[in-house]
């Protein structure tokens, strides 16, 4: 039978006529239910066999496509905020406290059990390199600058970006393929201001709450790996950090977990949005979110760290 | 049957494209006021996607949908909150907003399109919620209750802003003859009642029969309008071997 079936779909490329009347009549109707259904060439993806050329043209269009979309949601954003300043934005007040519960307390021990690692973990490669020279105390400076300038808001962020971006994605891909979303449109409901806009916020309302905690968290780390390994008493400990990590070092953390928070949401959302009809695209759409969060966290902390030395923060 | 001048619904020339490839195209019927319209065609014709394109989903690649002689994508943004206001759309699955209970699922559409107090917006949810045979589950999540209850819930939320013209894509698909049965006299008690105008994506040949006054029969070949004309009529008069095909179920 795979035999036949194919070798009348070669017959039929090539514009061959076969005469079935002679199989018996059982493979007749196998064959005729076999190419009942005709094939709509046109709805193929046609991806397999193309020229490496035109794949750099597909993929080239596709960057181009996906840019003037992300640029278009983070106009809709924009406006969705503008709407939420003059008290026009149609949400839920209901929505923004459950998610801010969702993507707050709920996230506390993992943010907990992260940076307190983190903190141990800068302690111990540092304690290495600076007994060496007899300066352990100086761990201190080590683990509380690190920590409130770059590990506090980077290790939330990535936290943040796998548990909570990636859920965003999930939750609107679902959405979208359930139809809800296309049900909202209907009701001419802005789906960015019903489903986006509460997300954006509670991010940004958390993201510096979680990282001042992931800051002290990260400390305390450094703190039980000085007191066990070095022989440094917390108190002289903390002493050093208060004479040498100042309150601006922190405000910069804070300021980056806030810009991360906007740019979770953000690209959570939009993968979610984005997100075809189908449960393997759902799955796309948040893994493209926790990698899309990824890349624009460590740009973005590029950014900020690079503008801070220009300013000499 | 009511009929108007201007017909409640127009589509001309519409050519409906995903990218460079045509689903459908120069499609041309009219909806008049109170008509049950069935949009029908074998699987895949693309009769959900002309429905899209019906309720402002998708933008024509060509063409226009007019709505008593507005088109709905040259209207200015209130004019066209205005047209999707007055429609109620039943997508396939329900389509209720799962993070909502049910009530809360009608409450939305209240709370966005009308100055009602919170005392008759519950009025208003217990009475749609009653239409539908769904008093008791105002409080339950679409996720507590069974896929025709999510169905007749999506219909309540649908008429909710008691609208002019409503969209029903396949609505009998996944329901047991009963209550498919049940839906066709709904929908025809709507029409008598509110004088609604209904359009139905439908190859459920009971429901087309049952319910269809006018339709339109869709060919994925020809890519366009193959057959109008009342179902009932379709079946004795058309001389399309493909409509009589899908019509009477022949091989």
């Amino acid at each position: 039978m795979i035999f036949l079936t194919d070798l009348l779909r070669l017959c039929d490329e090539h514009d061959i006529h076969v005469n079935r009347e002679s199989l018996p009549d059982g493979i007749q109707t196998l064959l005729k239910l076999a190419f009942t259904v005709t094939e709509r060439r046109s709805q193929r993806r046609a991806v397999l066999g193309q020229p490496v050329l035109t794949k750099i043209g597909n993929v080239t269009i596709e960057m181009h496509r996906n840019w003037s979309d992300m640029l278009g949601f983070i106009g809709e954003v924009f406006s969705a905020f503008i709407n939420f300043f003059r008290r026009k934005a149609q949400f839920r007040l209901s929505d923004l406290f459950f998610q801010i519960e969702a993507a707050g307390p709920s996230a506390l021990f993992i943010v907990t059990l992260i940076s307190v690692l983190v903190g141990m973990i800068l302690a111990f490669v540092g304690a290495v390199q600076l007994r060496l020279f007899g300066a352990e105390i100086f761990i201190a400076n080590l683990v509380g600058l690190g920590m409130a300038r770059e590990m506090g808001a980077m290790m939330t962020a990535i936290i943040m970006a796998g548990r909570t971006g990636a859920a965003y994605a999930a939750l609107l891909g679902t959405m979208q393929v359930n139809e809800e979303i296309d049900a909202l449109k209907t009701i001419a409901v802005s789906p960015v201001e019903f489903l986006v806009l509460p997300r954006v916020i509670a991010l940004l309302l958390t993201m510096p709450l979680l990282c001042i905690y992931s800051d002290f968290m990260g400390i305390i780390g450094g703190a039980i790996v000085s007191a066990t390994m070095l022989d440094i008493s917390f108190f002289q400990y903390f002493q050093q950090i208060q004479g040498f990590v100042g309150l601006s070092h922190f405000f910069i953390g804070v300021f980056k977990a806030a810009v991360f928070g906007i740019l979770i949401a953000m690209a959570g959302c939009f993968r979610g949005l984005q997100c075809g009809r189908s449960a393997s695209a759902v799955g796309f759409a948040a893994t493209s979110a926790v990698v899309t969060s990824i890349v624009l966290i460590i740009v973005a902390d590029a950014i900020i760290t690079v503008l801070c030395q220009v300013l000499g923060i | 049957m009511m009929s108007t001048a201007t017909p409640h619904l127009e589509v001309r020339q519409l050519t409906m494209a995903y990218g460079e490839s045509i689903i459908q195209e120069k499609l041309n019927f009219s909806v008049s006021q109170g008509e049950i319209f069935i949009i029908m065609g074998g699987s895949g014709c693309g009769k959900s996607t002309l429905l899209r394109h019906l309720i402002g989903l998708m933008k024509p690649a060509q063409g226009e949908v007019l709505y008593h002689g507005v088109d709905l994508w040259q209207a200015d943004p209130e004019q066209q909150q205005r047209i999707i206001s007055r429609s109620g759309v039943l997508f396939q699955g329900g389509a209720l907003w799962s993070s909502m209970t049910l009530g809360e699922n009608i409450e939305l559409l209240l709370k966005e399109h009308t100055q009602l107090t919170p005392k008759q917006i519950q009025d208003v949810i217990a009475y749609k919620l009653s239409l539908v045979g769904l008093s008791r589950y105002a409080d339950y999540y679409p996720s507590e209750i069974s896929g025709g209850m999510r169905k007749r819930a999506g219909l309540a939320r649908a008429m909710a802003l008691d609208p002019d013209i409503l969209f029903f894509d396949e609505p009998s698909a996944g329901l047991d003859p009963i209550s498919s049965r049940r839906l066709d006299d709904l929908i025809l008690e709507l029409r008598d009642s509110l004088g609604a105008t209904i359009v139905i994506v439908s190859h459920e040949l009971a429901s087309i029969f049952a319910v269809g006054d006018n339709s339109i029969f869709l060919d994925p070949t020809e890519k366009t309008i193959i057959a109008s004309g009342s179902p009932k009529d379709l079946l004795e008069t058309s001389s399309d071997p493909r409509v009589i095909q899908f019509l009477t179920r022949m091989k």
